[in-house]
């Protein structure tokens, strides 16, 4: 039982509540105060004063409890917190963080289950509906739609402020001199005659204080650590494989298990474990939902033993055949599965004349399919449920195990790991109830659940399926209208079914990506048509704008050429916002557009507005006798503030890679109501031979700090396409492109 | 069955199909090599074998009997010294998750072991059966530019 919760819960409005002889401070300004989770484990000789530090004699500590998937999230929450700390980078260590209420996401508050950047009234009610329902539960320590930023960016400044005044009157007192003649620098508080007090000396002392709060935060101008480059805290581990990752984790007395379940996610009917009960090491089979998990000695012995069971497996409770989600998306573009209209300015419906344009698109189903494989490490008792894995939704994980195992939520403690990738990944929860039934099963041995690449495949929730009919008005060189209607599975409403949520209300994803594109047509409507009955799916890295943006973009661009206008002119004149005009002349200068690119060769351009962002991307292609070949890219974004440039410049370029690379050649198909695909031979994503170069500029316009690991993908599929269109004069309409040109 | 790994000769119990990548992962404990696919197609699991790039998952134990191994753990040898790959790694910020990396260095190392002054369709070819789900590929070829560098001068 937590100390903590016998004492006052005024500490943690104005934050003073003693601890065992110490002090913890909780200066943190969320909306909703909640217990400072650091604050069970303090000792006497330590100070927490807050949920984001910890000082001891040791050390210091900074805890960042948004998942690290890749996207440096540890070292841009620590270096928020060192700027105000006055901590240099080699000074703390760092910590994930247990589950808890205190890491509540205001980003996902704010933008509303982490979509959106500025709610309409729709958006809003794709908030109240079912994703939103599913995690509008208090204390959503989530990390996901890009939100982690704008999360922190103040809220760990104001921390390390707080932590940082506390220190100097902790200094003041000792020494008998006025706060206002102390400085700090390089973990400590120095006095006028330059003496310097170590802030691991001054611990106990703070923690007798009560913590300074209100601290204004340092102009920009000033910031030591925030927007300059700094070497990554994690980059040096990550560089001599020292990292340590859910899959490489152990227990002392742990058995290995791998799960083999319905690659058609129905019920498992019948299975034959006898061969792989007799091969060696194997300590035996339990059964989960849907399938079997095979225990071993040994990761390899549980993979091979697995691949000997045969198995009876029930029909897929969706269409078998992938002409059959084809056809189910096509029929959808009707009144009555009409899901919400996202955008009508004008009357698009009323266009006519003889400059009309039809076309029609299509997205596929792809998988996530991050490096590292799905693991959990799980230990069930009577007392409590131990869970080490990556995970992006911490707090979800602890009620989830509870319910499979029966504990109260309070009793499963959650370790998070660096990930191997997500993308969206690990914001499901098979791996976590697989590992939990097996675990609940063996209480008292620690479980090691490894998936083999092949069913994480298999049970992958792909990115959504979709279609998109385009009707477009053009008249003496301009476009005039653009009608948008998208049928695709909706993304939400699947996700939020797994976790209990009821499905149906507006699900803003089906439009995103194309209703937030800011251009001032004047008529232009984006409709989202719900379509049923197609496999489940779950949220891909940039969700609905990864498709939208494919669809609106390369529409439009085909409007444009239809118009016989210049896709970045014609862009232009329509854009109605200064951030993104400037976003889009930005790339078409570094591109150097207009230019003649030479023969067989061509420049496409995108811009799309996701989550908020701006980024407009130019593709150089050229058809050669290989194949095309993209030669460079050119990718200009404006997520306004920027708190480490050099992470940004990677990110961009990743989503880039990871946009284009699935374009071109990516795609999950159903037959018999499984996935075809079942390894990265069929589904890789872009090889380094087949990278381009990719120039990357940030523009810091946009006044809010918005993320920067979504919105570089949407616009990268359509730059990709328009640029073939350029040099080839083939229009791709529907991805992946190897469908219908080759790539060298 | 005996092999040597990073200098150390270990006996090795695991029978005669298992990969490599399991003895190293499972029986000696060496964490830093990756399990990422299993069927040769994301290099994850990159090793020196007998000073050439192999992927582990695709040596079993059994035909490995007196081999040399290097894993990413002892590529720079002994200490706290950075092979010069990984320093170039590491100026360039290559890593995003990181998971692929350890594959990647033990590759691009062997590349430029046999190759100190590759062209840039020499690391194309190279590096391409090395993937990178969170897609650092600009950062991977512009770290073995460097890499390329530091080892000539
Ligand atoms: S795990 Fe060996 S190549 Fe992928
Ligand atoms: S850095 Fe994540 S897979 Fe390469």
């Amino acid at each position: 039982m937590s100390r903590l919760k016998t004492l006052s819960r005024r500490g943690f409005l104005i934050g003073t509540t003693v601890v065992g002889g110490a002090v913890v401070f909780g200066s943190y300004l969320v909306a909703r105060p909640h217990d400072n989770p650091l604050a069970d484990d303090v000792t006497d000789r330590q100070a927490t004063f807050n949920p984001w530090v910890k000082i001891g004699p040791e050390g210091i500590t900074l805890i960042t409890p948004h998942a690290d998937l890749g996207q440096g999230t540890t070292h841009m929450q620590a270096i928020l917190l060192a700027e105000e700390m006055d901590l240099e980078l080699d000074q703390f260590t760092t910590e994930f963080g247990e589950p808890a209420a205190a890491y509540y996401n205001r980003g996902f508050a704010a933008e509303g289950a982490a979509v959106m950047a500025a709610l309409t009234p729709l958006e809003a009610a794709t908030v109240r509906g079912p994703m939103g329902a599913a995690l509008k539960v208090a204390g959503i320590q989530g990390t996901g739609g890009s939100t982690a930023a704008a999360d922190s960016f103040e809220k760990l400044r104001q921390a390390g402020a707080s932590a940082r005044e506390t220190l100097k009157l902790a200094a003041s007192g000792r020494a008998g001199i006025a706060v206002d003649q102390l400085t700090t620098e390089r973990g400590a508080v120095v006095l006028p005659d330059g003496t310097r007090l170590a802030y691991t000396d001054l611990a106990a002392e703070a923690g007798a204080l009560e913590p300074v709060q209100d601290v204004p935060l340092r102009p920009s101008a000033d910031w030591r650590l925030v927007g300059q480059p700094t070497e990554r805290l994690d980059i040096l581990d990550k560089s001599t494989g020292r990292t340590v990752y859910g899959i490489d984790l152990v227990a002392e007395g742990m058995v290995h298990a791998t799960v083999v379940t319905n690659p058609r996610r129905g019920e498992m009917l019948g299975y034959d474990a006898a061969a792989a009960l007799d091969m060696p090491g194997v300590e035996g089979v339990v059964e989960v939902t849907n399938g079997l998990a095979v225990l071993a000695d040994s990761t390899w012995r549980a993979f091979k033993a697995a691949r000997a069971i045969t198995f009876n497996w029930g029909p897929a409770p969706y269409h078998t055949e992938q002409a059959d989600h084809w056809a189910e998306v096509a029929a959808s573009f009707t009144d009555d599965r009409l899901n919400a209209t996202w955008r009508d300015d004008g009357d698009a419906g009323a266009a006519g004349g003889d400059d009309i344009i039809e076309a029609e698109y299509r997205a596929p189903y792809v998988a996530h399919q991050p490096l590292e494989p799905l693991n959990a490490l799980v230990t069930v008792t009577d007392e409590a449920v131990e869970i080490a894995t990556g995970h992006q939704l911490p707090r979800f994980v602890q009620s989830i195990a509870a319910g499979i195992t029966g504990h109260d939520p309070d009793q499963v403690r959650f370790d998070n790991q660096y990930a191997g990738g997500s993308f969206g990944h690990r914001l499901e929860f098979e791996h976590i109830k697989r590992a939990c039934e097996i675990a609940n099963q063996r209480r008292g041995t620690p479980i090691k659940l490894t998936y083999t690449r092949e069913e994480d495949f298999a049970q992958d929730f792909p990115r959504h399926i979709a279609m998109a009919r385009g009707r477009g008005a053009v008249a003496q060189g301009e476009v005039r209208a653009l009608d948008l209607q998208i049928a695709g599975a909706p993304v939400f409403a699947s996700q939020g079914s797994r976790l209990g949520a009821a499905a149906g209300g507006p699900d803003n994803q089906l439009g995103a990506g194309a209703y937030s594109a800011p251009y001032a047509l004047p008529d232009f409507r984006v409709r989202g048509y719900a379509v049923p009955n197609l496999a489940p799916v779950s949220s891909w890295r940039s969700v609905g704008a990864s498709v939208g943006g494919f669809f609106l973009e390369t529409f439009l661009d085909e409007l444009i050429h239809a118009a016989g206008a210049d896709p970045v002119a014609e862009r232009l004149r329509l854009i109605d916002d200064p951030v993104a005009r400037d976003v889009l002349s930005a790339a078409a200068e570094m591109a150097g557009w207009g230019r003649d690119p030479g023969p067989n060769r061509g420049l496409g351009v995108a811009l799309v507005r996701s989550f908020g962002v701006d980024v407009a991307e130019i593709a150089e292609v050229e058809q050669t006798e290989q194949g095309l070949k993209i030669h460079k890219v050119w990718a200009v974004a404006d997520p306004g503030p920027v708190i480490d440039p050099v992470n940004i410049e990677n990110h961009i370029q990743g989503g880039v890679v990871w946009g284009m690379g699935h374009a071109m050649s990516c795609e999950i198909t159903y037959a018999d109501g499984m996935a075809q695909q079942s390894n990265y031979h069929q589904h890789a994503g872009m090889r380094l031979r087949q990278t381009p170069e990719i120039a990357v500029r940030v523009l810091q316009n946009r006044a809010r700090i918005a993320g920067i690991g979504e919105p570089p993908v949407p616009p990268a599929p359509p730059a990709l396409a328009n640029a073939i269109f350029a040099a080839t004069g083939t229009r791709l309409r529907e991805m992946p492109f190897n469908k219908s040109v080759t790539f060298a | 069955m005996k092999i040597t790994v990073n200098g150390t000769e270990h006996d090795v119990t695991a029978e005669a199909d298992t990969p490599l990548l399991w003895v190293l992962r499972d029986e000696l404990g060496l964490m830093g090599t990756k399990y990422g696919c299993g069927i040769a197609q994301c290099g994850a699991c990159t090793v020196h074998l007998d000073g050439f790039a192999a992927r582990a998952c695709q040596q079993p134990i059994g035909s490995l009997e007196g081999a040399d191994v290097v894993t990413i753990e002892g590529l720079a040898g002994d200490g706290d010294t950075l092979h010069p790959v990984q320093q170039a790694w590491v100026e360039t910020q290559v890593a995003q998750c990181g998971y692929c990396q350890s594959g990647q260095i033990m590759q691009a190392a062997s590349l430029l072991a046999d190759d100190p002054a590759p062209s840039d369709a020499t690391i194309d070819a190279t590096m391409s059966g090395n993937l990178c789900r969170c897609g650092t590929n600009v950062r991977i070829r512009q770290a073995i530019r460097l890499a390329a560098d530091k080892m000539g001068a």
